[in-house]
């Protein structure tokens, strides 16, 4: 096959006796990031960045073996060369470079090409075979530029506060709402759910500069902040924990607010179009600056995303994984609860 | 434009309906009379005529946007609106329009005039003149295809908020076939002339399912008659000429001239609430029989002696010329009797019979008979009622009977499109035939939106192979289907097709070895097909 293979385990590499983001117990996993679909329990030994693992030991236990690396660093196990690097898709997301016998090949795990302010940008890396993540493959997703997502956000959350009404945004947990947080102007106070602040603790201890938050709790008094912004979890929005708050506006970021019709369903005032994936552009850039002849697509829209490469000249195949975490499950509610 | 997108933005989004009618009042305030007049016409579902076929626009969009054809049709299928499809794979305009709502319509319509490569440069050019929101909604105009999230009765609501006309004066004056074209805002809103359209038709008195037939009081106060299974109609009948209009507001005159007979044997001045039926002589024919026949706009001979049709009349609403919705339903009734009393045997017009019953038992006896006489069920209807419009509650009910049901399991999954393009909602369905599982129906609605969801992590968990788009998972999970009717249908593997499927209920709580057999739904299909 080559440097590695697709098994109902994970990706394996025979050369070096370890699985990447395996999704059942194995001995040896190496782990792009902490995303629940690709850091899962029950591994003998884990290895990811520095940057990740803290929250990795958060969700998994502080007793799991777990060993780091940090961008760039090539590190030999058996008989090939691994590096991670940069994937820019939450903080210390990295693809996984695994080098044998002169053939490269990268393993990207979730990725965005544009830079987000908080994450490591996304580095390109030449290889002769990419695992391409394509959440988001096909070319109705195109995402706004990260300067007009912030007037819009900034605009919306001003004329709430101006109305005295509580903004709440619905984002993802871990990397979406400590991106937000990041690209706001803080203009007044953030309010947080448990899960997000519970991330954002982790990132603080680690160096990771965010504004100030305060954790929502049984006890906050709602009435203190009229005009506040809220960043929840998508499944938090319409719950008890989110009527407290009283008529809000709410809104939802994610990439599948490009669609009319999801955002119609989640019944939102707003929906902001933003992602952690790559959007249509950004994958088939990833994927020219590889310059590698061989792409395995997995995790979205497989099959169309294939047979484009095929028509772009590029020899293409689906793999089939257990990778279906974070965004593109977040809109179907199947994100965990921690 | 702008200012139409952002009402459109507004009213679409939102899900609060004070937030949706203010915006909508303020546009009705502020907006250029021509800008205001194509917005009603839009929002009351009057859309321009499309005047360049889908394959055309799909082709030119993907062109502009280098994408190959299979491509644009992926992603329409998980974008599930054409227009929608061609905004966003289009390159972001690289120019700007401050050109108003009725600019465009009219730039269309100069479009349509011309030969196919000013059609397609024309097109271009918009297409790189208007922002995404903008060039979503022109496109839908040139589809034909504009439809809102906002009902016609916020609509009218907003209206009446902004133009201080009663919103059911404004309801009737919206009604027919107005067009921007042949009126103003004027002649509709402010001063119309009740005589300007003959075929105005009036808004139709909706009834709610009624879930507990002890709320209904005194059975002497309720007159009862059967739920026919056709077209609700109303047949106007204004000098010396005839409109026959849907419920939805569709002009249907041509698609059933049976109807015509009854300008010469009914006085001008009359129009009559009624169900268009496919009648054998003495009973209706299956719904399945009319079908073929609510496509066409003419229908061929051989149609017209398959599946002949009458006016099943339910009520009178205006009688010589004169509007009497407000006269007790009883009075109504007595009065079209005698009128449909004076026609001769085998006009295509019947009265709707009585359903006698002094208690509540009788009654429902009489609609568990529904079935076999080809009805829905019953309809409960105030004697002294007036006719209403819309949809309301408490003088008239209808008392569906309960759907036929059988129990399947799931063997396939599909993600939905549009609304849910990150949902699996469309799903196959078997029965079982020995060993094996045997597809026969799929079905789309009847769960919540938390049970989708779970179904969605439970499809991703658990797909055994993938065609496509389509997901085989194992036959596990236990699903109890509704449906309204059953018919043979050679081309389906089971030999079936059902009317209206839905999931009723996710069961659960059942096996899969529990589920009905293939032999259980040739049964149902010999009892009620
Ligand atoms: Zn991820
Ligand atoms: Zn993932």
């Amino acid at each position: 096959m080559g440097v590695l293979s697709f098994t109902d385990r994970g990706i394996w590499c025979e050369a070096g006796g370890f699985y990447i983001d395996p999704w059942r117990p194995v001995a040896k996993a190496l782990v792009t990031h902490g995303h629940s679909d690709h850091a899962r329990w029950g591994m003998d030994a884990y290895l990811s960045t520095d940057i990740a693992a803290p929250v990795i030991r958060q969700r998994l236990g502080e007793d799991i073996r777990l060993d780091t690396i940090r961008y760039g660093e090539v590190r030999r196990i058996g008989e090939a060369d691994v590096s991670f690097h940069p994937a820019g898709h939450v903080p210390g997301s990295a693809q996984i470079r695994i080098e044998v016998q002169g053939e490269v090949w990268v393993v990207s795990g979730d990725y965005k090409v544009v830079p987000d302010g908080l994450s490591d940008p996304f580095e390109p890396v030449s290889c002769h075979a990419f695992v391409s993540e394509c959440t988001f493959g096909l070319p109705v997703f195109r995402w706004t530029p990260q300067d007009e997502l912030k007037r819009q956000i900034d605009g919306w959350w001003a004329a709430n506060r101006a109305a005295g009404r509580v903004s709440m945004l619905g984002a993802y947990a871990l990397g979406k709402a400590q991106r937000l947080l990041a690209m706001v102007d803080p203009a007044g106070p953030i309010l947080t759910h448990g899960a997000v602040e519970n991330v954002n603790e982790t990132l603080r201890a680690q160096g990771i500069a965010l504004p100030d938050t305060i954790r929502v709790t049984p006890e906050t008094n709602v009435k203190d902040y009229s005009g506040a912004l809220v960043i929840a979890t998508p499944s938090a929005l319409g719950t008890p924990w989110a009527r407290r708050f009283g008529t809000v506006s709410s809104a939802f970021a994610s990439g599948w607010m490009a669609l009319r019709g999801v955002r119609r369903r989640r019944a939102a005032d707003r929906g902001f179009v933003v992602s952690d994936h790559a959007d249509w552009d950004g994958l088939n850039a990833a994927i020219r600056e590889t310059g590698a002849e061989r792409v395995f697509v997995t995790h979205g829209y497989t099959s169309s995303f294939r047979r484009w490469l095929e028509g772009e000249g590029y020899d293409a195949g689906i793999v089939a994984t257990e990778w279906e975490g974070d965004e593109a499950a977040e809109d179907a509610g199947v994100e965990e609860a921690s | 434009m702008k200012r139409f997108a952002a009402l459109f933005a507004a009213v679409d989004q939102t899900t609060k309906t004070n937030a949706k009618v203010a915006a909508l009042a303020d546009y009705f305030r502020e907006a250029p009379e021509a800008d205001k007049l194509w917005t009603l016409a839009l929002f009351t579902g009057r859309r321009p005529r499309r005047t360049i076929t889908a394959g055309r626009l799909r082709d030119w969009a993907a062109e502009a946007a280098g994408l190959p054809l299979w491509l644009f049709e992926d992603s329409y299928a998980v974008v599930g609106d054409l227009a929608e499809t061609i905004s966003l794979i289009l390159p972001p305009p690289t120019r700007s329009s401050d050109e108003s709502l009725s600019f465009w319509i009219a730039e269309i319509g100069r479009l349509s005039k011309q030969d196919e490569p000013a059609r397609k440069a024309g097109i271009l050019d918009a297409w790189d003149r208007l922002a995404p929101a903008e060039r979503l909604l022109f496109t839908k105009l040139l589809t034909g295809g504009f439809r809102v999230g906002v009902s016609a009765r916020l609509v009218t609501r907003a209206l009446a908020q902004a133009s201080d006309v009663p919103e059911a004066e404004l309801q009737h004056r919206l009604m027919g076939s107005w067009t921007p074209a042949n009126t103003s805002w004027k002649g509709l809103i402010e001063a119309p002339d009740p005589t300007a359209d003959a075929s105005r038709p009036y808004p139709f008195y909706l009834a709610y399912q009624l879930d507990d037939p002890g709320d209904l009081g005194d059975p002497a106060d309720w007159f009862a008659e059967r739920k026919w299974d056709g077209i609700r109609g109303q047949l106007i009948l204004r000098g010396g000429d005839h409109y026959l209009w849907s419920r939805g507001e569709d002009l249907m005159t041509d698609r059933f001239p049976e109807l015509a007979e009854l300008t010469d044997r009914l006085p001008p001045g009359t129009v009559i609430d009624g169900e268009v039926l496919a009648w054998d002589g003495d009973a209706p024919l299956p719904f399945a029989r009319l079908q073929p026949r609510i496509g066409r706009k003419t229908v061929p001979k051989k149609l017209l002696a398959e599946a002949p049709v009458i006016l099943m009349a339910y009520d009178l609403l205006e009688e010589g010329g004169a509007d009497i919705r407000e006269v007790p339903f009883q009075e109504r009734r007595a009065r079209l009797a005698r009128l449909v009393e004076t026609l001769p045997p085998g006009a295509p017009m019947r009265l709707s019979p009585g359903v006698d019953f002094s208690d509540l038992d009788m009654l429902v006896e009489e609609r568990a008979a529904s079935r076999d006489l080809g009805a829905e069920g019953l309809m409960l209807k105030r004697r002294a009622s007036p006719y209403l419009s819309g949809r309301k509650r408490g003088d008239w009910w209808k008392w569906k009977v309960d759907p036929l049901t059988i129990d399947a399991v799931m063997v396939y999954a599909q993600a939905g499109s549009g609304r849910r393009a990150n949902l699996f909602t469309d799903f196959t369905f078997a029965v079982s035939d020995g060993d094996e599982f045997v597809p026969f129906t799929k079905a789309y609605s009847g769960l919540t939106d938390a049970e989708f969801r779970q179904i969605t992590a439970w499809v991703r968990r658990n797909t055994l192979q993938r065609f496509g788009p389509v997901r085989q998972v194992p036959p596990t999970q236990v699903f109890e289907i509704a449906f309204e009717g059953i018919q043979a249908s050679p081309r389906h593997k089971s030999g079936v097709a059902l009317r209206f499927p839905r999931m009723l209920r996710w069961r659960k709580d059942k096996p899969v070895g529990e589920i009905d057999t293939l032999e259980h739904l040739k049964e149902m299909l010999a009892a009620y097909g």
